[in-house]
């Protein structure tokens, strides 16, 4: 956030919302606020005008540290070949099954 | 029901009085809100203002609906479209025209403090079933509107110099407007007889205490509460800014009354 | 300078429905046509608040009151997220309000015309957000990731705009004769304009081509026009409104409405500047612009002398 006395432009915030209790929270998108409690307001009257969500995370835009793309391979492309991490995986006798 | 300083004889006529006393002040007040609509002075703060005016002409809309089961009218539109200035018991405050931001956050703070502390009393209070449900509801939207407005009253009085003057000129403007928020008629007697309203005089002190708490902490001096206080709109005695307000929303409806609008 | 093998690999990328993200590399070019029409968008949305705006404190009963003022608030949302979303592209929404205010940015002329009564409100929501829901409903596909979710929100709460406004002009045109005769007027001065809002011809429509194949825009300006068209005439025989277009016929081979000759000489003077309410709209949001200043910097000071005490305070 700049220090720059002249700059009325206010910082950038992200908003994350939860939509239900126990769901775990989304990205709404962004809004602009001179300060958190402001944001958190901003954030409640922009993104949650259609009860969108019960609760609402903010954060400065220029804290959130992003994965870049160069880091795609490296990354993400080794959990590929890791099938035994997936439920889908592992057979269950068919009797289990049905019970559900 | 009639203007100016009928008393109202029966439940019924004393619970038609309070819901459209109510409903006045939240439309009045939420007109002058919609007129910013599009002309915020940024996006995110558009957003809000409608918000609030969205709560406030829907809390009318709902006051007005139940009044016009109980009254027998047709239905809320009644009371927004076919009454006279001499008809409408809204305070004068929130008449006032839209002014600047900073008159507009004042007039939101002083008003939504009020609301907090009357809809608290009147939630323990009030008598009646359907009345206290709307209550509740239009409370938890108050409580917000009390919390926007008096975190903007923070920042304009402690702001800039500029922000600072133009708030401490808007609370010095509405000032002379704040006494009729605590006056007391003989319509809200009845209404408290039958347990439909309370003394408004009751919570005064803790509204001031708010208002003087905020504004000392907005760095704002706090105008002379002993100063003269406009009185009369309850009654039908309004400003000469709700006229043109009233000819304005009123309007279209009135051209063809007999159109369907809804 | 891009590589041609860059942009080959970007191409593939586009080719294969692949979203572009903030941070993937993208042609310089690619870049600036994204920051053009999303600002242009966002800009639309903002100015198209004025038009509307015009009847809330006039509109005739408290629902459509509330409707109405529900509505120009998600135009103040959906110019929000475009804003959010261009921002990803490394500029500020205060040089791209500027841009339009101050600058030649342009915004979608529709909202150079005036709203003379009750009835253009319903037109609006029926023909203006029609047609910018088929606009918007292809650029929720688009390539760039955030113009995309941006315009899916949109969509998502865009379908009640519409709605209403064909509801309301539906019960006019069957109301009194003094509605049918402001519903049929309205029609009559909105129908042309918001043809012209899906823009030139193809072949008048230079950045077409590339927007297209970058998958920014997946069909053309024509494209869109017709299906618009095709929707719009069932719909206005349904509330017994007529387009004032009497070359409007229909083709069975092609199974498409052809309609007559959009005036494009009124369209590119529109662009240029000279519409009804050019002036009057920029002049507007100007003011807006300049009188919110000085809050906007009265909540930023106040969050640096806050800031200044707690690290004082620590």
């Amino acid at each position: 956030m700049s220090d720059d006395t002249k700059n009325t432009e206010w910082p950038l915030w992200e908003v994350f919302y939860q939509p239900k209790d126990g769901k775990p929270f989304e990205h709404a998108g962004s809004v602009h606020a001179p300060d958190a409690e402001m944001a958190l307001q901003n954030a409640r009257d922009t993104y949650a005008r259609r009860n969108e969500g019960i609760a609402l995370w903010i954060v400065p835009s220029d804290q959130i540290i992003a994965s870049t793309p160069e880091d795609v391979g490296p990354f993400f492309d080794p959990a590929n070949d890791k099938p035994y991490r997936h439920p889908q995986f592992y057979s269950v006798p068919r009797a289990v099954k049905k019970r559900k | 029901m009639s203007t100016f300083d009928t008393i109202p004889q029966t439940r019924k006529e004393a619970l038609i009085e309070i819901l459209l006393r109510l409903g006045d002040d939240r439309l009045i007040h939420g007109h002058r809100l919609s007129e910013w609509a599009g002309h915020g002075p940024e996006l995110e703060e558009d957003l809000a203002l409608a918000n609030v005016a969205l709560d406030m002409i829907g809390h009318a809309s709902s006051l007005y609906a139940y009044a016009a089961e109980l009254d027998g009218k047709e239905d809320e539109d009644y009371y927004a479209y076919f009454r006279d200035d001499i008809d409408f018991k809204n305070i004068a405050m929130v008449e006032l025209p839209r002014g600047d931001f900073a008159f507009t956050m004042a007039r939101q703070f002083l008003f939504s403090a009020f609301s907090y502390f009357l809809y608290d009393k009147l939630i323990k209070t009030v008598d009646d079933e359907q009345f206290n449900g709307m209550l509740q509801k239009h409370f938890k939207e108050i409580k917000y509107h009390l919390r926007h407005s008096r975190e903007w009253v923070f920042r304009l009085g402690d702001g800039t110099d500029e922000s600072h003057k133009r708030t401490q000129d808007a609370f010095d403007e509405i000032w002379m407007y704040t006494g009729e928020m605590f006056d007391m008629d003989e319509a809200d007697k009845a209404a408290i007889k039958h347990n439909l309203f309370v003394d408004v005089t009751s919570f005064k002190d803790e509204w001031k205490n708010l208002v003087n708490e905020t504004l000392e902490e907005a760095t704002l001096s706090v105008p002379d509460y002993d100063q003269y206080m406009f009185s009369g709109s309850r009654q039908g005695r309004h400003t000469e800014h709700l006229g043109p307000l009233l000819a304005q929303m009123q309007f279209l409806r009135r051209s063809h009354p007999d159109a369907e609008w809804k | 300078m891009d590589t041609q093998k860059q942009l080959d690999e970007f191409q593939q990328r586009i080719d294969n429905g692949e979203k572009i993200e903030p941070k993937d590399w993208m042609p310089e070019r690619y870049r600036k046509q994204l920051i053009r029409i999303m600002s242009q968008h966002a800009h639309s949305e903002i100015v198209g608040m004025l038009p509307e705006s015009n009847w809330i404190t006039r509109a005739p009963s408290l629902k459509r009151k509330m409707v109405l003022l529900a509505k120009v608030q998600d135009e103040a949302g959906h110019g929000l997220y475009l804003y959010s979303g261009t921002e990803t592209l490394g500029v500020e929404r205060r040089e791209l309000v500027e841009d339009y205010i101050y600058g030649n940015a342009k915004y979608s002329s529709i909202f150079n015309y005036p709203t003379l009564t009750y009835a253009d409100i319903c037109v609006i929501g029926w023909l203006v957000d029609g047609a910018a829901i088929v606009n918007q409903t292809m650029l929720a596909k688009s390539s760039y990731g955030p113009y995309a979710r941006a315009n899916i929100r949109i969509c998502k709460e865009e379908s009640f705009h519409k709605k209403q406004g064909y509801e309301m002009l539906a019960k006019m045109t069957s109301g009194t004769p003094e509605q049918k005769r402001m519903a049929q007027d309205a029609v009559n001065r909105w129908w042309w304009p918001t043809l012209m809002m899906f823009g030139p011809h193809d072949t008048d429509s230079p950045n077409s081509a590339e927007l297209i194949k970058w998958g920014v825009k997946t069909k053309t300006n024509d494209e869109l026009r017709q299906s618009f068209v095709d929707r719009m005439v069932m719909e206005a025989e349904a509330i017994d409104v007529t387009l004032p277009d009497p070359d409007m016929k229909y083709n069975e081979k092609t199974g498409h409405w052809e309609f007559g000759e959009i005036p494009w000489d009124e369209f590119w003077s529109v662009v240029k500047g000279d519409g009804p309410m050019n002036r009057e709209r920029i002049k507007a949001r100007r003011k807006a612009y300049e009188e919110g200043e000085w809050v906007r910097e009265a909540a930023m000071q106040y969050a640096r002398k806050k800031k200044l005490k707690e690290g004082k305070a620590s």
